[in-house]
């Protein structure tokens, strides 16, 4: 069961729309902690509508799992709504900060060279060091880690991930069905639940 | 980041209301009477005096009811809130009377319990402080509460207690704690009135009810040959006893309960085939693994239920209904999930059924049932053996009440017994910890389910170690005058722990070999009658001396050191797997 487990398990990218909350993440993050589930990534963020936060979690797991999960983070009162998605299902980007020594840089044009390769941008650049940015996807980050570390790399560090669902035409349709009082069919689908074949097997 | 703001939850009504200065306890006070509290159990401290300030000028309107312990306060709201199906309220202090207050919000959310807890806090200012009977309240509370809060403001009151009460009762209920900081007790604000809430936006209490499921599994059940109703507390959380009744009578399908559910359907019933799980009856086990049709109304197929899952009605198709999407599929694979409240699903599926009767089937029931009683029931009911069984104490107790009494277990071998053989004629009659098993529940939850139901009897059924977990909770039976009757099956064990050490652990009794102090002289103290009773001759009469005892008894009987409940389903094993010995 366990090897069944590993081979389906992958990448899940939960994005969780909520209302602000001193607290939710909490009430979040031990959702996950609670069945020892590693949060991979976590952003919190902003959202296209005024007041309303979105949530960005990966993690690794089975499809059945990251389901469960979100039926537990929908359960919490401030949350309007998780979906979930396999990293096809979306756009996503990782944000990295390198900080090098700026005599090397300034010596070896063989860095110059590496670092516009790999996408780099100079951030800001001081007598002593000099810090780097790149943006992309976990293994165009961890590259130039490789890359710079023969360099003197003095510090790293990378963000969360954030992520756009390909398929998703925003929140604000959905906001206003939350918004009324009566529930509507938007608001209550259960997307894994209408979209299960197993359903209709008589 | 202020939460509750007027976008987030819609007032029903707007009333004009003279605006008046008022401190934010006393708005607290209001909001409840708003709420039409009548009772609330609670134990001051520094950090709620502002409070209980407030509660001492409305005496005459809302009763408080002084506990000796948090954690038994907060297990009598919830006793409160079973019988009565109202919300139960606790007030409690900062630091250790909140923490105290722990056990009974993880047994009261996992039992799917409406409480609102109102916890003192002390200064905002001096949050993070480590500040004098100081505890991060919110974040020990939040894995279990269903919702909580942290007022720091007076002004936040109203609306914040209109919201708890909400989330509390609505949906599938649970316990809601607001944390309120000492200076927001004691600021006064322009106070507008209170305003009843009835909707939060983020928040889904129900689930639309989609009819095309309900076409499904009326479709599945009319084709059915073995169908097998099971069901839970949800049929009582949901008020839909007799939807429910309705519902098996026209379908003619045999019904089980868990634990949680007893008493939904008197157990007389003809089509009421007991209770599933561990010790639950050997049918209801054994043919969950041969029905056709399995449905599942507003239980969650807790492992004590299930038993082994991968080997649990593998056979059958699934019809669920409940009111929590998170619970369809989170165990057992539904075929047709009908999710919603079944007070609306069952008269719908109630239509669409034919008309049926399943004599044989049912008739399946009636014959393991016979079983069961040759290989268990009768022994332990009408036992031919010296020593006195628990079923005898809890069939004669049948014999007196005629099941009309509202039966309130401790957790145990006792528990196991009484909830298998209590009668019970009417709903919100079985109080009982459920999900967490928590030793120390009865005596105060039954102090609290007479409050929430006086015209009732109320027998709380104890172990002599769970009574000694909470019996200082006879302090508040004295105060308070509250009639409770306490049975103690008294077994000088702690007789479930001991009963697996027996079965798994090569009989090596590992402390549980509990010693009792003389109960009898003890509730003396406390201003409680009763007896001890140790020879099958006084049960009988002890029994009805307790009964027609007016005011609170204590009855200690003496029972069989070393018996097992059986049938069980051991742990790990499939539910047909059940063992009679
Ligand atoms: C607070 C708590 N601690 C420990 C347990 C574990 N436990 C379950 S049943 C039991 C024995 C109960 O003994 P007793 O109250 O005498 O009842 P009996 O089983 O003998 O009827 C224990 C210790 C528990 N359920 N709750």
């Amino acid at each position: 069961m366990s090897s069944q487990n590993h081979i389906e398990r992958q990448e899940y990218n939960i994005t969780v729309y909520t209302e602000n909350q001193i607290g939710l993440l909490n009430r979040i993050a031990i959702i996950f902690s609670r069945r020892k589930i590693n949060i991979e990534s976590l952003n919190t963020s902003p959202s296209e509508i005024e007041g309303i936060h979105r949530f960005n979690i990966v993690i690794h797991e089975t499809e059945e799992v990251v389901r469960k999960i979100c039926g537990q983070i929908e359960k919490q009162v401030e949350v309007l709504k998780a979906y979930y998605n396999t990293n096809e299902d979306v756009i996503w980007q990782e944000m990295a900060l390198y900080k090098v020594p700026t005599e090397v840089i300034a010596e070896k044009a063989l860095v110059e060279r590496l670092l516009r390769e790999n996408g780099a941008r100079v951030v800001v650049i001081r007598k002593d060091y000099t810090v780097f940015e790149t943006t992309g996807h976990r293994e165009e980050t961890d590259n130039l880690i490789k890359v710079l570390q023969p360099f003197g790399l003095i510090e790293f560090v990378r963000s969360a991930r954030i992520a756009i669902i390909k398929a998703s035409d925003g929140f604000n349709r959905k906001l206003r069905e939350f918004e009324k009082r009566e529930p509507h069919q938007e608001v209550v689908e259960n997307e894994y639940l209408n979209s299960r074949d197993k359903v209709f097997t008589m | 980041m202020k939460q509750v703001t007027s976008n987030t939850t819609t007032p029903v009504a707007e009333p004009k209301k003279e605006v008046k200065s008022l401190s934010g306890a006393e708005a607290l006070i209001l909001s409840l009477l708003e709420e039409e509290v009548e009772h609330i159990f609670g134990y001051p401290g520094g950090a709620i005096m502002p409070v209980y300030d407030a509660l001492y000028d409305y005496n005459d309107r809302v009763e408080h009811i002084l506990v000796r312990h948090e954690q038994g306060g907060i297990h009598a709201a919830q006793g409160y809130a079973r019988s009565s199906g109202r919300v139960g309220v606790v007030f409690a202090t900062s630091g250790p009377g909140a923490t105290n207050l722990i056990t009974g919000l993880a047994d009261a959310l996992i039992d799917s319990t409406p409480l609102v807890c109102i916890t003192g806090q002390v200064y905002a200012h001096l949050l993070g402080t480590d500040a004098f009977q100081e505890a991060d309240v919110i974040s020990i509370t939040a894995p279990v509460t269903k919702w909580n809060y942290q007022v720091t403001n007076a002004d936040e009151i109203p609306e914040v207690l209109a919201k708890a009460f909400y989330i509390a009762k609505s949906g599938r209920p649970g316990p809601v704690l607001i944390d309120i900081t000492k200076n927001a007790q004691l600021q006064k604000f322009d106070f507008a009135g209170c305003k009843r809430c009835d909707h939060i936006r983020s928040y889904r209490p129900k689930p639309l009810v989609r009819k095309e499921y309900i076409e499904q599994a009326a479709e599945l059940i009319n084709k059915a040959e073995k169908p097998f109703v099971i069901w839970g507390q949800g049929v009582i959380l949901g008020s839909a006893e007799q939807e429910f009744k309705a519902f098996i009578e026209k379908a003619g399908i045999p019904a089980a309960w868990t634990i949680m559910g007893a008493g939904a359907l008197p157990s007389d019933h003809n089509q009421n085939v007991g209770m599933l799980g561990m010790h639950g009856n050997y049918g209801p086990n054994v043919l969950t693994n041969e029905c056709d049709v399995l449905i599942a109304i507003g239980m969650r197929f807790d492992d004590r239920v299930t038993g082994r899952l991968d080997k649990y009605a593998k056979q059958a198709k699934v019809i669920h209904l409940d009111i929590d999407p998170s619970e369809i599929d989170k165990n057992v694979k539904t075929t047709v999930p009908v999710w919603g409240d079944c007070k609306e699903t069952l008269p719908m599926l109630t239509q669409l059924v034919e008309q049926k009767r399943h004599e044989a089937w049912l008739q399946k029931f009636k014959d393991y049932y016979q079983q069961e009683v040759d290989a268990v029931i009768r022994e332990e009911l009408f036992p031919t053996s010296d020593g006195m069984t628990m079923g005898e104490v809890i069939q004669q107790l049948n014999e007196i009440t005629g099941g009309e009494a509202i039966v309130v277990t401790d957790v145990g071998q006792h528990q196991m017994v009484a909830c298998r053989y209590a009668k019970l004629n009417h709903t919100r009659s079985n109080i009982t910890s459920g999900g967490l098993g928590t030793m120390g529940f009865a005596l105060p939850a039954a102090i609290g389910a007479k409050v929430g139901a006086p015209a009732r009897t109320v027998v709380a059924v104890i172990g002599d170690g769970g009574f000694q977990m909470t019996l200082q909770e006879m302090g508040t039976i004295m105060q308070s005058n509250i009639d409770v009757k306490i049975l103690i099956l008294n077994n000088q064990f702690l007789g479930m722990v001991r009963q697996w050490q027996e079965l798994f652990h090569d009989r090596r009794y590992s402390f549980v070999n509990i010693q009792s102090p003389d109960y009898v002289q003890v509730a003396k103290g406390y201003g409680i009658s009763g007896q001890k009773v140790s020879e099958r001759e006084g049960l009988k009469a002890g029994l009805q001396e307790m009964l027609s005892h007016k005011g609170s008894y204590l009855l200690e009987v003496m029972v069989t050191r070393e018996n097992n409940v059986f049938p069980m389903v051991p742990q790990g094993c499939s539910v047909s797997e059940i063992r009679l010995q």
